[in-house]
């Protein structure tokens, strides 16, 4: 499902997509979270750098962990939060997303930080405003920007406190080798990742069944692979994406044990693993379905430092789009 | 100042730094980022050789609590790092140049997160006047009178004044020492 959008991109500063960034506004947004993340091990983690800022969390679909991260954010660097959460709003009265919209602004903020479960609505939402930074909380299959921004500032954090990468002059995922195993069609975090992933200099193999993967991968920068087993022994991250359960009535896959049996991260496929191989995944993870529990709690699974990560990320976003007076797409 | 004058400079404020503070206990030194990482470095070099004792050394950007965020561009020139728990300590505040006094004001609100130091002073390499605020430093390495315009930079290899604004048909700033 999409809204129309007009053609160009909105004015102003937002986060609408992994693209607007390019390599050196990822790196920039990386080496700022680093600060983020020394305020957050504070016995006082806030800072008062977004004071008087108001941020309307805008989300129209559920959400747990990007919700409450972005509200974390926000708080951590004293901005005001204003909630809304579709289901108990007026849009049940029948008021238009764009009436919703405007009302909110009128109330006066700073940004919006948009989840619809339609692509392409941050962006539109982003035209409407007149003012405020709009930064996309996932949209439809379409792009999870903070996602993949935590997703590589994870990788990055985790392979230095291994030993396993200097901070060198190199672009910061240089060379690794990543797969992303499981639903890639639905997934919005697939898309923004491989943008992201590859901007940095990694190696991407998107693994799944072809019920799963995108009808067209023409102009992806990635392998493509249906046999995990045949990976296993040349990867550097393994990133897991969530069964969606719900569209298993769609009759894309045979079954759930068939798919753990393929493609799920066993025990005895974690073994196979190089031992600094790093295990990632989203959330909410199906435990003994796409990755076992054993396996999901074990050292090499970074899914809490991933969740712990995307606090500080968010609160670099949100600083400089409100704070920084720089300008994302060109830092 | 040479660097020759930068080193006695430096051998001066971390003799006075012990003095006020009856020796190194309890004392810990803090870089402001970037300006003032260098200067607590070599003083704590310089306790070190007195004392025999280590000092422990932190660094500290402000610029999440500066007052002119919105006004100008404020990015963080790298992650702050605060050695332990600052409760009770004797903080030294270490940088490179005092001006307007807007930095420290930040700093002194930034280390308050770290919790409650029993005292905080402020040592700079340069004081060169125009404060805005009511904060004076408690150390200085040379008071320096300068033209608001002026562009001051203190390193270990010495201080030295330029224009902010490369002059026309230059390079770039001509300091002159």
């Amino acid at each position: 499902m999409t809204v129309a959008v007009d053609p160009g991109r909105p004015p102003g500063r937002h986060l609408l997509s992994v693209s607007d960034l390019g390599a050196d506004g990822i790196e920039e947004i990386l080496r700022l979270t680093d600060s983020f993340v020394e305020v957050s091990r504070r016995a006082i983690p806030r800072v008062p750098a977004l004071r008087g800022k108001t941020i309307a969390s805008l989300f129209f679909e559920d959400s747990t962990r990007t919700r409450l991260s972005f509200e974390a954010a926000a708080k951590r660097l004293s901005a005001d939060v204003m909630t809304f959460s579709a289901s108990s709003s007026s849009l049940n009265k029948g008021e238009s997303l764009r009436d919703t919209v405007e009302t909110i602004q009128a109330m006066g903020i700073d940004a919006a930080v948009v989840r619809h479960r339609a692509s392409g609505v941050p962006e539109q939402v982003a035209r409407w405003l007149d003012g405020p930074a709009v930064i996309n909380a996932g949209d439809g299959w379409h792009e999870h920007p903070t996602q993949a921004l935590l997703d590589c500032y994870t990788i990055r954090q985790q392979r230095q406190l291994r030993g396993l990468a200097g901070p060198g002059g190199g672009p910061s995922l240089g060379g690794l080798r990543i797969a992303i195993v499981g639903d890639i069609r639905h997934s919005r975090v697939a898309r923004s990742d491989v943008t992201a992933f590859h901007a940095l200099g990694a190696r991407v193999t998107l693994v799944g069944p072809p019920t799963l993967l995108p009808a067209s991968l023409s102009g992806w920068p990635v392998q493509v692979s249906h046999h995990l087993d045949d990976l296993l022994g040349d990867l550097d991250v393994v990133y897991l994406l969530r069964l969606q359960r719900e569209r298993m009535d769609e009759a894309l896959l045979p079954s759930l044990r068939e798919y753990t049996a393929t493609y799920g991260l066993t025990r005895a496929r974690a073994a196979r693993l190089a031992p600094e191989v790093l295990i990632m995944h989203p959330g909410p993870v199906n435990r003994g379905v796409e990755v076992a529990a054993e396996v999901a709690d074990s050292p090499a699974a970074v899914i809490t430092a991933q969740v712990a990560n995307g606090v500080a990320v968010r609160m670099a976003v949100l600083f400089l789009l409100l704070g920084s007076g720089v300008d994302l797409a060109a830092a | 100042m040479d660097a020759e004058d930068v080193r006695r400079a430096t051998w001066r404020m971390a003799h006075e730094i012990l003095e006020r503070n009856h020796g190194p206990a309890a004392l810990v030194l803090v870089g402001l980022q970037t300006g003032g990482v260098w200067l607590a470095g070599r003083l704590a070099d310089v306790v070190r050789q007195v004392t025999g004792e280590d000092v422990p050394v932190g660094t500290l950007d402000v610029a999440f609590y500066r007052d002119d965020i919105g006004l100008r561009p404020v990015l963080p020139e790298a992650a702050t790092h605060i050695p332990g728990e600052l409760t009770g300590a004797t903080v030294v505040l270490v940088d490179d140049v005092l001006f307007t006094g807007r930095t420290v004001r930040a700093a002194l609100n930034a280390l308050a997160d770290y919790g409650r130091a029993r005292v905080i002073q402020l040592a700079v390499m340069v004081d060169r006047g125009h404060r805005e605020l009511p904060i004076r430093p408690d150390f200085v390495g040379k008071n320096l009178p300068t033209r608001r315009d002026e562009m001051v930079d203190a390193s270990d290899d010495g201080v030295v004044l330029g224009d902010i604004r490369p002059r026309p048909g230059l390079p770039g700033a001509a300091p002159t020492r």
